[in-house]
């Protein structure tokens, strides 16, 4: 036994700091933003500026987003003259879908942020994990069975909800081995899931009326048709309460990635912040869903570039996110609604012509870095 | 080896000077139906350092999962800082106890510098920032291990022995009273390891930290450890001071093989080799 004799200070106590005995910076411990450590972790300075000129973005992305589209509208007379068709078509068509792109891809980035950390693995998202499909799955059923009986409104979201929450725990449970969840097998299992809850939607199909096809394509293929005032408040809540939770959990999320067994050594409730992180991003997705269908690689795309641009902390990357997946969506609708005009694209067609060959370039990229998983 | 020229109140009243930091009795545990721990018992004070040693799949890192609290102990007790585990959720367990395993993967390309201040999680709330003080100590913990120059480095840059060095400082942040370290010297050269074992040694003489350690290493606890746990199939075969528990005899019958157990002419200290029996030795 060592022959030390310690002062007996109370636990509590906190340790002064002293001096580093070797190493560069021995002559300096106390810490200035600006000095040599500065850019090396995220600062509330760098959290306001980068959030600053992100909402910037948001905002110029949002006027483009209305200044455009498959007829041509002047702004400045839609604000000015009351009665003015101008005003009619801003007002009830042009500017709640682009609010409604807004809040949809605000909540799949933000989602898929929150995702990719959950699962320490940067191809995760809402629609590669079966989120999305369980989600569309949920409002087709509600759709075709509450048909002409009323109701629809609410059991439309609801049962997209359900479906979305009821795929996660799925294909969650399935991913878990030995206690541990297999990030190789969620995503192998997610794309399962993805298929089959793909084929039941096309055996709904099949065995509807005519009626519903067009409603089912619209599902699968994501769209921001004619969203009402009331639908876009009920997204862009949820997803601003989505965030809101997952905001909380921001730096447990950035522990998560030191792996479940040392998030806990560090104070983490791995299993109950889990819960409550599955079932955020389940609302959200479900929440987009219901209004939106299936639009992919929104929350694959915006948190990867965001990641590389401004650090791996969820702090900023989460809010980043959700304003970036706003601005995308905005932009990547405009795109749909004018490039094949006056016919109309799919939003989920050109996520997706964007996202695939990006989802591809990541794959490869990170199959041969310290990322392979 | 840790001296008491740094305590700010020396007693020298060794009962009260040194103080249980941690204390487990009689531990039973494992995985799903199979028993990897069959009742060990041991206790470390502040500023001392306890090596646990053994075979492959003894259950060193079973017994320091336990007392980190990542796994339940089945039956048997164990006690940090005088309070039982159990009684500590883990962000109090984690103001009180640091763990460095043998995993040191990060999934996303975070700096040394955010690494080493998720130390500082357990005394922080959720959104909140760090203050100064946070970066002055995560900033003192890079230095102690050397790693300032490396503080703006995406940690995935580093090799198996910095990125080691990484989690050892950020354990530090974590201002523990206990560190539990699991192989704190795989990956590391000749000069890491003797700096790593020299910094702890700081630590335990300035703040009296407690260091319980497994190591392969026999010779590593046989010169820095104040005691050996010496275990074998989920049982303790000894437990005490280095000289009194690393012996030919004890260490044949673990390990099932010829050891050499002799001094270093140079420093005294205890030295165990791998040694054959003389007939089988090679001849040259």
């Amino acid at each position: 036994m060592s022959g030390t004799a310690h002062g007996t200070a109370p636990n509590t106590d906190p340790i002064p700091v002293r001096a580093p005995a070797r190493g560069a910076g021995a002559a300096n411990t106390t810490f200035a933003p600006g000095d040599t450590l500065g850019g090396a972790h995220l600062t509330r300075l760098k959290l306001t500026v980068t959030l600053g000129a992100l909402a910037m973005v948001v905002m110029v992305s949002a006027i483009v987003a209305v200044a455009f589209g498959s007829v041509h509208i002047s702004l400045v007379r839609a604000i000015r003259e009351a009665h003015s068709p101008d005003r009619a078509i801003f007002l009830s068509v042009r500017l709640p879908r682009v609010l409604m792109g807004a809040a949809v891809g605000a909540a799949l980035a933000a989602v898929g942020a929150a995702l990719q950390a959950l699962v320490r693995n940067p191809l995760a998202e809402g629609g590669i994990l079966g989120i999305s499909g369980g989600g569309a799955l949920g409002a087709i059923v509600a759709l075709v069975a509450v048909a002409g009986h009323g109701g629809g409104a609410f059991a439309v979201p609801l049962s997209a909800f359900g479906a979305a929450l009821l795929s996660t725990v799925m294909v969650y449970r399935l991913a878990v081995v030995d206690g541990r969840l297999e990030p190789f097998t969620l995503l192998l299992v997610g794309v399962i899931f993805n298929a089959i809850w793909g084929a039941a939607i096309m055996l709904v199909n099949s065995v509807v009326n005519y009626y519903h096809v067009h409603d089912i394509v619209f599902w699968l293929m994501g769209s921001l048709e004619a969203p009402t005032y009331a639908e876009v408040a009920t997204v862009a809540a949820l997803s601003v309460a989505g965030l809101a939770v997952l905001l909380a959990r921001a730096r447990d999320l950035n522990l998560l990635s030191l792996g479940d067994e040392a998030a806990g050594e560090l104070g983490v409730e791995v299993d109950a912040m889990r819960r409550l992180v599955f079932v955020a991003t389940s609302v959200m997705v479900a929440a987009a869903v219901s209004v939106s269908g299936i639009i992919s690689f929104v929350g694959l795309i915006v948190p990867h570039v965001l990641r590389l641009a401004f650090g791996a902390d969820h702090r900023l990357l989460l809010p980043a996110s959700f304003l970036g997946g706003a601005a995308f969506l905005m932009l990547a609708d405009l795109v749909a609604r004018v490039a094949t005009a006056p016919t109309e694209l799919p939003v989920g067609a050109v996520t997706a012509l964007c996202g695939g060959p990006f989802f591809i370039y990541m794959l490869r990229r990170e199959g041969r870095g310290p990322l392979a998983l | 080896m840790a001296t008491a020229q740094h305590a700010p109140h020396a007693t020298g009243h060794s009962a009260a000077a040194n103080p249980s930091a941690l204390r487990a009795s009689q531990v039973v545990g494992g995985y799903g139906e199979r028993a990897v721990l069959h009742g060990v018992s041991l206790e470390v004070n502040a500023g001392e350092m306890l090596a646990i040693v053994g075979p492959n799949g003894a259950g060193k890192s079973t017994l320091l999962r336990i007392l980190g609290g990542s796994l339940r102990a089945w039956r048997g007790e164990v006690e940090v800082l005088g309070a039982p585990l159990g009684s500590l959720d883990r962000r109090a367990l984690a103001r009180r106890v640091a763990v460095v395993g043998q995993d040191n993967q990060v999934a996303f390309s975070f700096t040394v510098l955010e690494v080493v201040l998720m130390g500082r999680a357990p005394h922080l709330g959720s959104y909140h920032f760090e203050s100064p003080a946070d970066l002055a100590l995560a900033r003192a913990a890079l230095a102690r291990f050397d790693l300032t120059d490396l503080a703006a480095r995406p940690i995935q840059e580093l090799s198996g022995g910095e990125r080691k060095r990484v989690f050892l400082a950020r354990a530090l942040a974590q201002e523990p009273r206990i560190a539990l370290l699991d192989e704190p010297t795989a990956h590391l050269d000749l000069r890491h390891v003797a700096d790593i074992f020299a910094r702890f040694g700081e630590l335990r003489a300035e703040r009296g930290l407690a260091v319980v350690a497994t190591l392969h290493d026999l010779n590593a606890a046989a010169l820095y450890a104040d005691r050996v746990l010496l275990l074998k199939d989920g049982v303790a075969r000894g437990c005490g001071a280095p000289h009194e528990v690393l012996t030919e005899e004890k260490l044949r019958e673990v390990y099932e093989t010829e050891v050499y157990v002799g001094h270093n002419p140079a420093t005294g200290a205890l030295v165990v080799l791998p040694g054959a029996p003389r007939e089988t030795r090679f001849k040259s």
